[in-house]
């Protein structure tokens, strides 16, 4: 290796790290102050804590509720992505092989529905579902994200299914597979890559919603954004609560992150090459 | 039909009768709850002379060309880390992407400790003076603020975008390249770069998409605050409607949002694809 080369990869080394550091740094921040009394906190939020409390967390874990906030993020996330892979690989299937003017037009208008703000419609939207809202909270939001998310879930199988051969359906069928089963027996297994994809998309967003959930959820049915913003509003002050609250919301995505790294990061690279 | 039925119903009812309702409202008078008689453009009308609606979309304009071109700079950079023949290159890019995992909200909180009380901390104990007040009390500082934490956060994904386009570049390609003895910078910017145009396309598109909608971030980090000075379009929206009941120019402007988004998305996309190379 040239001496310029080894210059060049020292360099990158030192880039890579030193910014790897500033993207962690953040996190380290608030671990560290979470661990520290009020008074340690103002005088210096850098030092590391000469004596650890466990006490903020024991605070923040009932002040936001936590418990109760994950399980409801656990819930609505769940279904909402369960139901959006069954919805939408059946939709993208029915679309991708039956080949006429309709389907055409409306996978059409699917891809166009997907640069529509949200914002654009959340005024309307809340007035006409204030009922369905008031009657199941946790239900309707599931719905919600279902027509959210179906559009982008639909094209990405879409443009999967299109690589499966139209042999195999026809195999199927002249084995004497009717279509449901044809679709849930052999096709839809063979679109394992995009399904994780889709669920790795899908999750993310609704995980970390906040903006829908604001509008149609309430105490009792908050999810873990939801209960950390809450309790900040309200504890401001307490900053070492804050930050143990903080610690414990991002805890359980980030361990879900570790454990199937790979699959998030070849999930989002498929999800942008289309 | 058995396949479609069910989630077109629903496509349906949450996303295009909202839209097509909104859109109708917006030339009536109502009132959140019922209308009564067509208005014309007077909702519209109305939004324009509203002062705050101008200085918050050329907030937001400001907002979404600079984090367009920072977050995607930076995410090109580290796409180019993360691929270079470094030993710990996946090491780094989980790294990289762990703000992604967490929610606008999430960050907005940390980082405004890190404002408002971590760095005016540091800042009095060791006199800096561009750090003594909290950068989130004024307005210039405070975008500033935004767009540090909206890079931060977003830079991650776009790096996944950039490093998918870079290594689906063939490596004969590049061999080539380096036989004919161009050097790493003339190879990255006369091969690598026109041969993942397409990359570009879909980050550029993304960032654009998420610069007009971004709220979380907005919402934790400023509150739109000092003054509201800080609103970006989709807070200001949420505020005019919700916050002060103007439901028929909230939802004007959120049309115009509307209109503009798919407008600069449409615009983008065309001269993105122009670029790109037909392999």
């Amino acid at each position: 290796m040239s001496t310029r080369a080894r210059w060049g990869k020292r360099a990158t080394f030192l880039v890579g790290y030193t910014l790897a550091f500033a993207y962690v740094f953040p996190f380290f921040l608030v671990f560290v102050n979470s661990l520290k009394l009020k008074y340690d906190i103002l005088a210096n939020p850098l030092a590391i804590p000469l004596s650890i409390t466990w006490e903020n967390f024991q605070q923040a874990y009932t002040k936001m509720n936590f418990f109760r906030s994950l399980t409801n993020s656990i819930i609505i996330t769940v279904f909402s992505v369960s139901l959006l892979i069954i919805f939408s690989s059946m939709l993208a299937y029915y679309l991708a092989r039956t080949k006429t003017k309709l389907t055409k037009y409306i996978f059409l208008v699917l891809v166009a529905s997907m640069i529509v703000p949200f914002q654009a419609l959340m005024i309307p939207f809340m007035a006409r579902f204030a009922q369905f809202v008031s009657w199941n909270n946790r239900g309707a939001l599931i719905f919600f994200y279902i027509g959210f998310g179906v559009a982008l879930s639909t094209f990405l199988y879409h443009g999967f299914i299109s690589t499966i051969p139209t042999e195999i359906d026809e195999a199927a069928s002249i084995d004497g597979a009717s279509d449901m089963v044809a679709f849930w027996k052999i096709i839809f297994p063979m679109m394992r890559p995009i399904t994780a994809t889709v669920a790795i998309i899908n999750a993310l967003w609704i995980w970390n919603d906040f903006l829908l959930p604001r509008l149609v959820l309430t105490n009792e049915t908050q999810t873990l954004p939801l209960s950390t913003y809450l309790f900040y509003g309200q504890y401001s002050i307490e900053y070492g609560q804050a930050m143990a609250g903080l610690v414990l919301a991002v805890i359980p995505i980030v361990i879900f992150y570790l454990v199937l790294q790979k699959q998030f990061i070849s999930g989002i690279s498929q999800g942008a090459v289309k | 039909m058995k396949f479609a039925g069910v989630p077109l119903a629903i496509f349906s009812i949450v996303l295009v009768v909202p839209f097509v309702n909104g859109v109708y409202y917006t030339f009536t008078d109502w009132d959140g709850f019922e209308t009564t008689k067509l208005v014309g453009f007077s909702n519209y009308a109305e939004s324009f002379q509203d002062p705050t609606f101008w200085s918050t979309l050329r907030f937001t304009a400001l907002f979404v060309v600079v984090s367009l071109v920072l977050v995607n700079a930076v995410a090109f950079g580290l796409a180019l880390i993360v691929t270079s023949k470094l030993k710990s290159a996946n090491f780094l890019r989980t790294f990289f992407f762990v703000p992604n995992l967490v929610g606008g909200v999430v960050l907005g909180v940390i980082w405004q400790f890190i404002f408002n009380s971590a760095i005016v901390a540091l800042a009095n104990k060791y006199d800096w003076e561009l750090f003594k007040q909290s950068w989130l009390q004024d307005t210039n500082k405070a975008f500033w603020a935004l767009i540090i934490v909206t890079v931060w956060q977003s830079s991650g994904y776009m790096m996944i975008v950039y490093i998918t386009g870079l290594i689906s570049i063939e490596n004969d390609v590049l061999e080539a390249s380096q036989i004919d003895g161009a050097s790493p910078l003339r190879t990255l910017f006369t091969i690598k770069i026109p041969l993942m145009a397409q990359a570009f396309t879909i980050a550029l598109f993304l960032t654009l998409r998420g610069g007009f909608m971004a709220y979380d971030v907005n919402v934790a980090l400023t509150g739109g605050g000092p003054f509201r000075t800080t609103e970006l379009i989709s807070l200001h929206i949420f505020q005019d409607a919700f916050a002060n009941g103007n439901f028929g120019t909230g939802q004007s402007k959120a049309v115009v949002m509307f209109l503009i988004v798919a407008l600069a998305a449409l615009v983008q996309v065309t001269v993105s694809k122009r670029y790109e190379v037909q392999r």
